[in-house]
């Protein structure tokens, strides 16, 4: 055999290796890679999306609408006052290390996260929590020093993982916990596997083996992962031009939902132009949502006129308080004598606010702003922008639920806003047990947010998913930042 | 022989400290707390003071720079902040990747330009020699992530013939090799093209030197003439630039295993940088600038050893 001929065999056994396809596997493509795998020591989201209710659970759940569900706790009372709540533990649960859990370990957790040096970083729903006592194995009492309406709900975060004493200390690396998956192995850069863990009380045969999750940084790589099927799902795509080429292939489902991030021109209140309600009402009018999303998204997103969830059953629609009138605006900036001035708006690398810093520098010139674009790396928004408000005006989306609340942070918080009213009134949202009261202080709260014009509100982040043909039991939307994996199946 | 290469090993490491003092500096005056970057939006401040502490972020700068580095000369790297493991372990895990990323571009780029430079400078001036310059000329404006994305958009998700990136581990070997091949690609064409030019001119520039007519006029085979009188000599600036591209490739893998999601030490810098991981960039920042100087160091070694002369005037 020449060189030729050997190089070209060897070139074809390269290429028809076997590729092991199995249907109890689901390989999922993600953006981020965790960097630790405890969510009670860091607040990456990508560390809560795989491992909080799959290797972890907490004492309870929360559905894909947003109800609260039983988890580790199967059934709990809360008394009439809103402040003792008793959890009854599910019996039989084991860690995935073979020890038992019982409320020693939810003691322990709970105790961990509220003591002075812990790094949690959801320190503060752990706040009004008073004590934590256990009169049995079975049973966990835990007093709040007043009412919190998002308690239950808090606790179903991946903050509140339920984790053992002997493990906490190296969960970072070595996940133990009681969920339905164990952690199986991590090539770090590459992928992370889990695997199903019969010992759990809801396993069943139909449960998918083997998850493999594949960190796909850059998006042209995963459209080309997908493309050659070796990614069954990527549920969060970051490149939203890519879609119609899955949605005209048979092999894949296109999947739009929508997230908990609101994404938001965060205007600095605390210094000028922005001081000025006339300045920030200007920079409302100047801006036209539709065409944000249309130039940033391709269209995938619902404009928000507040700070709220369009999902979320007690939203209001604000979005006419500042219809888009360049005219109007422009009044507002001459009656304010700011007309011309000079702001600058430090973006950060997502795509989204890349995507929609420009147009709107655009429609802010087109109203006698002067906008200057810089792009900034996260580090830099963490410690610059956020930390030290060193800014006029950012692209950013806070994903978390329930936080109208950012709006009562005081002037040290990167809104530099303070407003008595609106901390009296979160005060009184975040204490209020009654469901129909809290849904019409919900929407107050949105209102004054609105009128206030405290930031430019763009649009509710949509969840961009690419799922194989066949795969079902995934989240559609993300109510919140973890999603289980025990419901996705193969079609068979 | 021994002063000079004693001379060269102490400037390596003077190089290396420097480098260390100058990343440890920047990363230090760049914006952005490590603790605030690990525990984000929500965090209280009682949570971030207690992390600085946790990661020794309130000690001063010059008792972190003189522990770390102390460290350092015994081989420990320190905790990364947000992976929470050594770095040591961290990096021995990627660098394989890396090596064997930078080791089969290297072995590309130099069969490649050996092979094409020395075919062009024996058909100078003819139709071969005139297209292989063309086609390097295009390989040089060719940008390696951008060849990468066309060769994963054509060989892997058009052809299906290897993968379109990630890494499966070194468990199976073949599918390792598979996995590398396209990155290998994308990662030597520039370089190969260039050396292309360099092999084919520095060839031409000793063939047309006296020596080598006086070689044919003695009548001396072709292949004796090329050997013995134009490859020694045509080797210099050839090294030179190998020595270059070594460096290239190495720091190259940056931008190629973040296109085709390879897990090496290119993609762990990219992540360390953004997460203010300290210990892990000021590791990884040294561990490139050491192959840059290596490289240099064993370019000179080479010098010396081709040529005699040479050996003199660098002691």
């Amino acid at each position: 055999m020449n060189m030729t001929t050997s190089a070209l065999a060897l070139c074809a056994a390269l290429a028809l290796a076997p590729a092991v396809l199995a249907q109890e596997t689901v390989t999922i493509g993600m953006q981020q890679e965790p960097t630790v795998l405890d969510p009670t020591v860091d607040a990456t989201a990508s560390i809560d999306g795989i491992t909080a209710h799959n290797i972890y659970e907490s004492l309870t759940t929360v559905s894909e609408s947003g109800e609260i569900l039983p988890a580790l706790a199967e059934s709990w009372e809360v008394s009439e006052d809103g402040l003792t709540y008793t959890f009854n533990l599910v019996e039989g649960a084991l860690f995935h290390d073979g020890s038992t859990f019982d409320a020693d370990d939810v003691k322990f957790t709970f105790d961990r996260a509220m003591a002075e040096d812990s790094v949690n970083p959801s320190k503060g729903i752990f706040e009004p929590i008073a004590s934590v006592e256990t009169p049995d194995a079975g049973t966990v009492v835990i007093t709040l020093s007043q009412p919190d309406a998002f308690f239950l709900f808090n606790i179903a975060q991946g903050d509140a993982s339920i984790v053992a004493p002997e493990t906490a200390e190296t969960n970072t690396t070595n996940p133990v916990g009681t969920g339905p998956y164990r952690f199986d192995s991590w090539t770090r850069g590459d992928r992370l596997t889990l695997v199903a863990n019969p010992e759990h009380r809801d396993y069943s045969d139909a449960v998918i083996d083997t998850v493999t999750i594949r960190f796909v940084a850059d998006p042209a790589a995963a459209v080309a992962a997908l493309m050659a099927e070796d990614i069954d799902a990527f549920p969060g795509m970051p490149a939203p031009e890519v879609l119609e080429q899955f949605k005209a292939d048979p092999r894949y489902d296109v999947v739009v939902g929508t997230t908990e991030g609101e994404v938001i021109l965060a205007l600095n209140n605390s210094r000028p132009p922005f001081d000025d309600i006339r300045v920030r009402r200007a920079v409302n009018h100047a801006l036209d949502r539709e065409a944000i999303i249309h130039g940033a998204y391709f269209g995938y997103g619902e404009p928000i006129g507040s700070f709220f969830p369009p999902h979320h059953r007690s939203h209001v629609d604000l979005t006419d308080m500042y219809p888009h009138d360049p005219a109007a605006a422009r009044a507002l900036l001459e009656e304010a004598g700011a007309v011309g001035t000079e702001v600058t708006l430090r973006l950060p690398h997502f795509p989204y606010a890349k995507r929609s810093g420009e147009i709107i520098q655009a429609q802010l010139e087109a109203t006698g702003f002067e906008v200057s674009i810089e792009n900034v790396e996260w580090a830099f928004w963490i410690g610059e922008i956020y930390s030290k408000l060193n800014y006029d005006m950012t692209v950013i989306a806070h994903t978390s639920p329930n936080d109208l609340g950012n709006f009562a942070r005081g002037p040290e918080y990167f809104y530099g806003y303070d407003n008595a009213e609106f901390n009296a009134l979160w005060e009184a949202i975040r204490t209020e047990p009654d469901p129909e009261r809290l849904d019409a202080l919900l929407k107050d709260g949105q209102r004054f947010v609105a009128e206030q014009a405290v930031h430019g509100f763009l649009f509710q982040l949509p969840k961009l998913g690419v799922y194989r043909t066949g795969l079902s039991g995934y989240w559609q939307s993300s109510p919140v930042l973890f999603s289980p994996l025990n419901e996705l199946r193969w079609e068979s | 022989m021994t002063l000079f290469l004693l001379r060269r090993c102490a400037t390596l490491l003077g190089t290396l400290l420097l480098v260390s003092l100058v990343v440890f500096a920047v990363m230090n005056v760049l914006p952005g707390d490590p603790a605030l970057v690990i525990l984000g939006l929500d965090a209280t401040p009682e949570a971030v003071a207690a992390l600085r502490e946790e990661l020794g972020l309130n000690d001063p700068l010059i008792l972190r720079y003189l522990s770390w580095i102390g460290g350092a000369v015994w081989g420990d790297f320190g905790v990364s902040f947000s992976f929470d493991l050594p770095v040591s372990v961290l990096i021995a895990e990627r660098l394989p990747i890396t090596l064997a990323l930078a080791g089969m571009a290297t072995v590309l780029t130099v069969s490649v330009a050996l092979a094409l430079g020395l075919f062009a400078a024996s058909r100078h001036g003819r139709p071969g020699d005139w297209g292989i310059m063309v086609l390097s000329q295009l390989g040089i404006a060719i940008p390696a992530f951008w060849l990468g994305m066309l060769l994963i958009l054509l060989v892997a998700v058009q052809w299906r013939l290897l993968p379109p990136g990630g890494f499966p581990g070194w468990s199976d070997p073949v599918q390792a090799i598979r996995a590398l091949i396209l990155p290998t690609v994308a990662l030597a064409l520039v370089q190969s093209a260039i050396l292309t030019r360099v092999v084919r001119s520095s060839v031409l520039e000793v063939m047309r030197l006296d020596f080598a007519r006086t070689a044919r006029a003695k009548g001396l085979s072709r292949a004796a003439i090329f050997r013995r009188h134009i490859l020694p000599n045509a080797l210099v600036p050839i090294i030179t630039i190998v020595g270059m591209q070594v460096a290239n490739l190495v720091t190259g893998t940056i931008v190629i295993e973040n296109v085709f999601s390879l897990p090496g030490l290119g993609r762990l810098v990219f992540q360390a940088i953004s997460n203010r991981d300290l210990y892990m960039v000021q590791a990884l920042v040294l561990l490139f600038a050491a192959v840059v100087v290596i490289a240099n160091f064993l370019v000179d070694v080479a010098y010396a050893l081709i040529d005699p002369r040479l050996q003199e005037r660098l002691s």
